[in-house]
């Protein structure tokens, strides 16, 4: 039972062909070459647009990087973000505080990731059916409740929370929230039974619940952690951007999801960490500055995203495919271990 | 065992964090929306003193265009006029903006790119009046103009906003060229772009005016419907009108993109000549249709001439010969002499009527 819960011993050879340490590797080289090369992107106002404008996927990124390395995946995540700001943007209009709107928000993010999670797991429909049906249903449910109006008079404390910075630093002060999610995020994936399990599951799912995990409950708490943390990036982004719409976020569910596959989350599940879905979502969202910055079309930016993201589905696959032969190459000269057979 | 009962506890405690650090942002007291202005604290227009009216025309300037949507036919229409003013003037014009005309956030991602590249002037049609601000006096502080053209921001978010025609002008005018196809009767619907747009809904509250006189009384006003100045949702929105109101005489529609496709169905339709459309449309977009007798008669500015007027007056801003306080006069190349007006607003001039006798004269 605790064989199966620990993560497979690492060596030295293997570690440098991660994937994620080379999305790492890539994003430092990225960042080092536009410090260099680009004009204005080096500046403190440049970097909190760079850091502000990503901090919607990279803090989905977050929950969605559990649900995947479980199996499952959410594509509800930009509608739920839109329907929360719409709801924000019509109680707003009817005149409640926004300290009562905010937390109402939240609990209509647990409703929606309860919606998708119990259809997942009581009904055994495949997530990404699921959650397809939820994507249009809860935009559907957004339009109707906002109309096609947008609400942009928030209280201007708030919206300078969303956009401001610390100090004369580059670092937005919503990064300061997010910072807390992720180390929240990294302790519970990587350091708790919740992390082994989810893992566990993502490997091989009969043979999780045979271990006793109970796989349903975890699934269905992923489900309602990645809703209540798209809500709140509903109530983030309407604030951010000054502007709660009922198409709000439209679409971001692919640039969660591209962020996190780049990072090496095995789309399959069982496989990837935090830090490599991270680094994936900082290196398409400093991607995208930098394309804006030296004038790319925003065309061309949609085509090098998508280009990106076959490669990130292949790459990582790649990878592990030279390490094992580097590994058969190593084992051929020792007596081979009858475990690789099965991989 | 631990494994068993762990995860929901642990995920529990997780979620409660969430919800907690979500409380936490939320703050103390109740902000409503009564007890906030709301409205953006603005840098205030810059100052006259420094103004110099014959101050010379600086070159080398970059204008940058960022409209409500790219690729949309009346934008390239009048950012191109823009483009001849830009650089007839000796500065540089570019281009920016989001392929849909509802995308607000990529707009404010498009205004924090251009204050990065440090442009002298950002000539901008908002897709929303509140949405910009914050970025658009980002930009301000940062020492770029801000100009709207064809749809407003608030006046605290922006110099100077270049008005197609006074909103008033069009809003009466659309309704007294649908009276006069209609005979002074019957029931009329609206085909308006976004429910949000500032200059729709400016020209709707006119026409709404102008039909409460009295010559107008036989004239019913049944629906604003909203295209979103997409072809496709504006062509089901006319269907969706004609299958609703039978006895529907007239469609105004005050966008060049909702006449299009409201001109589009009815030609191809059995309402073709008995039901009347007119409102804003380009020549180019509309002669077939007054040609084959489904259109009598819309109108519209000259929109490369807004864009052009855009242009200069970026330039007049950047180059300190105005601030953009009303009552401030400049010179807009070769199209004349421009008095800022009230909230800092320049009108372009009358709107032209175009139908079967002059439309062949128009080409944009």
């Amino acid at each position: 039972m605790t064989d199966l819960a620990k993560p497979a011993p690492r060596t030295w050879g293997r570690d440098a062909l991660r994937w994620d340490t080379v999305v790492g590797a890539l994003l430092v080289v990225l960042l080092v070459l536009s410090f260099s090369f680009v004009d204005n992107f080096g500046n403190a106002l440049n970097l909190s647009f760079l850091i502000g404008n990503t901090l919607p996927i990279a803090l989905i990124a977050l929950p969605m990087t559990m649900l995947v390395v479980s199996g499952e995946i959410d594509l509800s995540v930009g509608s739920t973000v839109g329907l929360s700001g719409a709801v924000m943007g019509k109680l707003w209009n009817e005149g409640m505080a926004i300290e009562t709107i905010i937390p109402i928000c939240v609990l209509l993010g647990v409703v929606c990731g309860l919606v998708n999670g119990l259809l997942v797991t009581r009904l055994g429909l495949p997530s990404l059916a699921v959650t397809i049906g939820t994507l249009a249903a809860y935009r559907g449910i957004a339009q109707i409740v906002l109309g096609s109006n947008s609400v942009t008079d928030f209280p201007q404390q708030y919206l300078d929370f969303s956009s401001g910075r610390i100090g004369g630093t580059f670092i937005p002060q919503a990064a300061v929230p997010w910072a807390v999610l992720l180390v929240i995020a990294v302790v519970v994936l990587h350091a708790t039974p919740v992390g082994r399990s989810l893992f566990a599951v993502g490997a091989s799912q009969e043979a999780a619940r045979f271990a006793g995990v109970r796989v349903k409950r975890l699934k269905l708490s992923m489900f309602v952690a990645t809703g209540t943390v798209s809500a709140l990036t509903g109530v983030f982004w309407a604030l951010h951007y000054a502007s709660a719409r009922y198409d709000n976020a439209t679409g971001l569910e692919l640039s969660v999801i591209a962020g996190v596959l780049l990072g090496g989350i095995d789309f399959d599940g069982g496989k990837g960490t935090l830090g490599g879905a991270i680094a994936g979502v900082f290196l398409l969202g400093a991607l995208q500055n930098v394309m804006s910055l030296v004038n790319v079309s925003a065309q061309s930016q949609t085509l090098i995203t998508g280009v990106l993201l076959v490669i990130s589905v292949l790459a990582p696959r790649v990878a592990r495919q030279a390490g094992r032969a580097r590994a058969r190459r190593k084992s051929a000269e020792a007596p081979p271990p009858a475990v690789l057979a099965t991989t | 065992m631990s494994i068993r009962t762990a995860p929901a506890r642990r995920i529990a405690a997780a979620v409660a964090v969430v919800s907690v650090v979500a409380l936490g942002a939320a703050a103390c007291g109740g902000t409503t929306k009564d007890s906030s202005s709301g409205s953006s604290s603005a840098p205030s227009a810059g100052s006259t003193a420094s103004v110099d009216p014959n101050a010379p025309v600086k070159k080398g300037l970059t204008i940058a265009y960022l409209p409500k949507q790219v690729n949309n036919p009346y934008f390239t229409t009048s950012d191109n006029g823009g483009k001849k003013a830009v650089e007839a003037a000796g500065s540089t014009y570019k281009e920016v903006g989001t392929s849909s005309g509802t995308d607000t956030a990529g707009q404010v991602s498009y205004v924090n790119t251009l204050t990065q590249q440090q442009v002298s002037a950002i000539a901008v049609s908002a897709q929303d009046p509140g949405a910009l601000c914050t970025a658009l006096n980002q930009a301000r502080k940062n020492g770029v103009k801000v100009v709207t053209y064809d749809s407003d921001t608030n006046p605290t978010c922006r110099d100077v906003f270049i008005s197609q025609a006074s909103s008033e002008d069009l809003g009466r005018t659309e309704v007294q060229l649908m009276a006069k196809q209609i005979g002074n009767k019957g029931q009329i619907a609206i085909l308006s772009a976004a429910q949000t747009a500032t200059n729709q809904n400016a020209w709707i509250g006119f026409m709404k005016d102008e039909l409460k006189k009295p010559e107008y009384k036989d004239i019913q006003l049944v629906k604003v419907a909203y295209g979103n100045d997409d072809a496709q949702q504006s062509f089901q929105q006319t269907q969706g009108l004609l299958q609703q109101y039978p006895n529907l005489k007239g469609i105004i529609s005050p966008t060049t993109v909702g006449i299009k496709a409201a001109a589009q169905y009815l030609s191809g339709s059995k309402y073709k000549g008995k039901v009347q459309l007119t409102g804003l449309g380009t020549p180019n977009d509309m002669r077939a249709y007054v040609n084959n007798g489904t259109v009598q008669s819309f109108e519209l500015w000259d929109p490369a001439k807004l864009g052009a007027l855009a242009g200069y007056t970026a330039i007049a801003l950047a180059s300190g010969q105005i601030s953009g306080a009303p009552g401030q006069t400049y010179t807009a190349g070769d199209m004349g002499s421009f008095t800022i007006g009230q909230d800092s607003t320049v009108v372009l001039g009358k709107p032209t009527v175009f139908d079967k006798a002059n439309i062949a004269q128009f080409n944009f």
